[in-house]
């Protein structure tokens, strides 16, 4: 096939695909049901993959049907379905407005070395330690990043600017939301990888996609099989070049002429470009040839100086956004005591969680309470970037299973919202020389009046005075006493969270015994 | 009179009027035309939320006595919890609905409900089916989740809460309807009318952390006061208040008290909820601040059996 429809159906399925993904990461009104998240998700490899090998059951072989498709088609993952390589032809283009005279591509030859250690030491370290590699170059992982730490802020800014002009008129349709932000640190590595990402597919097209990232360099050896690839008409072809100038993976060898479609991520570009008509998408037998070795590429210094100088200065825009904290009455003195770190719901145990989440973070964007934040180091170097409660920032809603529905990798398992309920996280602690009723002897019990199972109640203190007591049998951990308490700057009642989680009891509930008044009592 | 000193004058003119306009509302807000009603307090017992309102705001001269032609209304009720109606931690849907539908056939222009929940707004508001049947009776239902609808307030005289960031359709808005739910709470022993007040300020931890009881009270000294407190007391949580954890904590009392004093208000649903009025600290010590009335004996109370 020559049609340049082929050029544009690419165009409007990867607009679909990535416009889809772009309203469930910024979908900051959880206005879409998880059901029809989970049809984007079901085709994005790594998630998939996970999901299997977590599962071993047939309901997720998305991961399959990717590598079917590629063995049929070529990469077309990588052009059709992945919304970070959509994103960076999005760049790509970008680029190619601001630099049309000057770029060009041209054919450069591969970075086996680069791509197919990397591939290597992914798989090894996957399959030996852990997630480490594959949570940082997880291409969907990588996008799911970009657009928790960076794209939904900035549309909840768009939002609030719009909010505030409709307010002006009295209309309350779009409501305010505060950006909270994250760890300061916790910017790093999202804010390096949109650096490399973002100033390569400014410059040089799919070449994150064909040197550094595992998912393409794993389809792009599948690719070397597939059935249907471009090819060229050598009666027709003029060797005028243009082809091999457009093509965004630099995989176009015009004076073979061949195509190496290890690198070709089908984008049918070159179809449309080719003024003689000599390029075609269709049935290829497979022929070797040699590769023409080229000059390499050159100039990356200015990135790296760029990616320090945003790393500083990003993420400082948004803490500023911060909410104010409380201010305290006297400085509370006795340290909370946090054994372990608080992990979300569906995660089992911390050291399963940390061995099946890539840090894709479409829990963390998802949650409507904001208590999942990104982890720094609470779980150690493996955890990285995986969310972690934060009770400091939100705490877990007693009716929400949200994370656990929509997780891609079965890093969080569903749970039904009644097992969720008796899933105890962490046990409550309380400090009593930190509570305001001790050491003010005012009354306060914010935190009886946030535990959903009364784990956290009062009992008579002095006087008139009511001062919390806990039972963590009930406890479920999650951690709206913590958040509620205004004792600062240590708590004067946490969580600490079960590194296994187990199971809470049933509160017991008995019928109140005051009669209903048949008369005014007043 | 040259045409163009009379186009200057009537741009003149207009500008003022229009900023006239634009101001007029708030220069209504401190001041209350309502007349004398003949009763204090009506106290209504065994009927639906909405008949017993209906009666009891007949009582008091109906809402025409409280809402003038154009005015805008706020109305505040208690959704503070994500959980459904029958939990009775929220106020009764149904009453909510029916306070609305009196503001606008007062001639109200606009009536806004709004509260800034414990739980997530957006499922609080939903589950506890105020937001539809707000609209459904054609109020706005205004978010109070962020900061920015917040401005801050002095509080003259206030012992330890001297100044709050109070929402803003409280400043805007011409009559101020209190609604809350009576229910036990777990450290100052009751929330209603006074208490349901933590819901129009940014920072409530303030409060936990301030002497709670205190800045409950202190809190009634701002200026704008509610023109009617209307407490549910249909199903009443008596006990693990204010969130409650299953319907074994409801009695059903089927009441409802409607007074625009708010001490009076609390001192009677105290007496409901059966609970010593002088246990419940902010009650008398926002009636020795002189900002209400809380010996019942004192007041003319119609009281009403259905």
């Amino acid at each position: 096939m020559r049609s340049p429809l082929l050029r544009k159906f690419r165009i409007l399925f990867a607009s679909v695909v990535f416009i889809g993904f772009f309203i469930v990461f910024a979908d900051f009104k959880s206005i879409i049901p998880v059901k029809y998240l989970n049809i984007l998700l079901y085709l994005q490899f790594v998630p998939s993959a996970l999901k299997y090998f977590d599962l071993k059951s047939m309901v997720s072989v998305g991961f399959i049907v990717v590598i079917l498709l590629t063995l049929l088609s070529g990469r077309t993952y990588c052009s059709f379905l992945c919304p970070l390589g959509i994103g960076q032809d999005l760049f790509s283009r970008i680029g190619g407005r601001i630099r049309r005279k000057f770029r060009r591509y041209g054919f450069k030859k591969t970075h086996t070395v680069i791509r197919y250690t990397l591939l290597a030491a992914t798989l090894i370290v996957t399959m030996i330690w852990g997630l480490y590699l594959l949570t940082l170059l997880d291409p969907y992982s990588i996008f799911g990043r970009f657009m928790t730490y960076f794209g939904k802020p900035a549309v909840i800014e768009i939002n609030n600017f719009i909010a505030g002009i409709l307010h002006k008129f009295d209309v309350y349709s779009l409501d305010h939301i505060t950006i909270t932000g994250f760890k300061l640190l916790a910017y790093s590595v999202p804010a390096a990888f949109f650096l490399l990402i973002g100033s390569l597919s400014l410059a040089k097209g799919r070449l994150y996609c064909n040197m550094i990232c595992p998912v393409g360099t794993l389809l792009g050896l599948f690719s070397k099989v597939s059935v249907l690839r471009i090819k060229f008409d050598e009666s027709k072809c003029t060797r005028c070049g243009r082809c091999s100038l457009g093509c965004k993976s630099s995989c176009i060898d015009f004076l073979q002429p061949n195509v190496d479609v290890s690198r070709c991520v089908d984008c049918f570009n070159c179809i449309d470009i080719c003024p003689e008509k000599a390029l075609s998408y269709g049935f290829v037998k497979i022929k070797r040839k040699s590769e023409a070795p080229k000059p390499a590429d050159t100039d990356k210094r200015k990135f790296i100086a760029g990616t320090i100088l945003l790393l500083l200065g990003l993420p400082q825009l948004l803490r500023a956004q911060d909410k104010k904290a409380p201010v305290p009455k006297k400085a509370s003195t006795v340290r909370e005591n946090k054994t372990s770190p608080v992990c979300p719901p569906g995660a089992g145990s911390i050291s399963d969680f940390n061995k099946e989440c890539t840090a894709c973070s479409l829990c963390i964007t998802i949650c409507p309470n904001k208590v999942l934040q990104p982890a720094w180091v609470e779980y150690g170097i493996a955890g990285m970037m995986q969310p972690v409660m934060n009770y400091h920032k939100g705490f877990c809603a007693y009716n929400c299973t949200k994370c656990t529905d929509i997780c891609p990798t079965y890093a969080l398992r569903p749970l039904a919202l009644e097992a969720k309920k008796l899933t105890q996280l962490g046990k409550v602690n309380f400090i009593k020389d930190n509570c305001i009723v001790k050491t003010e002897k005012t009354a306060c019990g914010a935190c009886s009046e946030a535990c959903p199972t009364k784990a956290v109640y009062m009992i008579p203190y002095e006087g008139n005075l009511l001062i919390p007591e806990t039972n963590t049998e009930i406890c479920i951990g999650c951690g709206h006493c913590e958040f509620a308490c205004p004792v600062t700057p240590y708590k004067a009642i946490y969580v600490d969270g079960n590194p296994v989680h187990l199971a809470a009891k049933k509160p017991v509930n008995v019928q109140s015994d005051k009669p209903a008044p048949s008369e005014f009592p007043f | 009179m040259k045409r163009r000193d009379f186009l200057k004058t009537s741009a003149g003119a207009g500008l003022a009027a229009g900023a006239a306009f634009s101001l007029g509302g708030y220069g209504k807000l401190w001041s209350s035309t309502n007349p004398l009603p003949k009763y204090d307090m009506i106290a209504l017992m065994g009927g639906e939320p909405e008949a017993m309102f209906d009666l009891g705001i007949q009582e008091l001269g109906g809402m025409g006595a409280f809402v003038q032609k154009g005015q805008k209304v706020l109305i505040k009720p208690n959704i503070g919890w994500d959980v459904t109606p029958e939990l009775a931690a929220n106020t009764n849907p149904m009453l909510i609905k029916r306070i609305i539908e009196h503001c606008f056939k007062a001639g109200a222009k606009e009536v806004y409900v709004f509260d800034h929940t414990c739980d997530n707004w957006v499922n609080c508001y939903k589950t506890s089916g105020i937001e539809k049947a707000a609209k459904s009776a054609g109020a706005k239902v205004v978010p109070g989740n962020s900061e920015s609808y917040y401005h801050e307030i002095e509080i003259p005289g206030g012992v330890k809460l001297k100044s709050a960031k109070v929402h803003e359709l409280l400043l805007e808005t011409d009559v101020f309807i209190n609604v809350p739910i009576l229910k036990d709470h777990d450290s100052t022993r009751m929330t209603c009318s006074l208490k349901n007040m933590m819901g129009v300020v940014w920072d409530r931890q303030y409060w936990h952390a301030n002497n709670l009881n205190q800045c409950i009270a202190d809190y009634a000294l701002f200026e704008k006061k509610p023109a009617l407190n209307v407490v549910d007391c249909y199903n009443v949580m008596v006990k693990h208040g204010p969130q409650g954890v299953s319907k074994e904590d409801l009695v059903q009392m089927k009441s409802q008290i409607i007074a625009s004093d708010w001490v009076a208000a609390d001192a009677a649903a105290a007496k409901m909820l059966g609970v010593p009025t002088e246990r419940i600290e902010y009650i008398s010590i926002a009636h020795k601040m002189g900002l209400g009335n809380m010996k019942l004996d004192t007041l003319n109370i119609k009281r009403i059996k259905m």
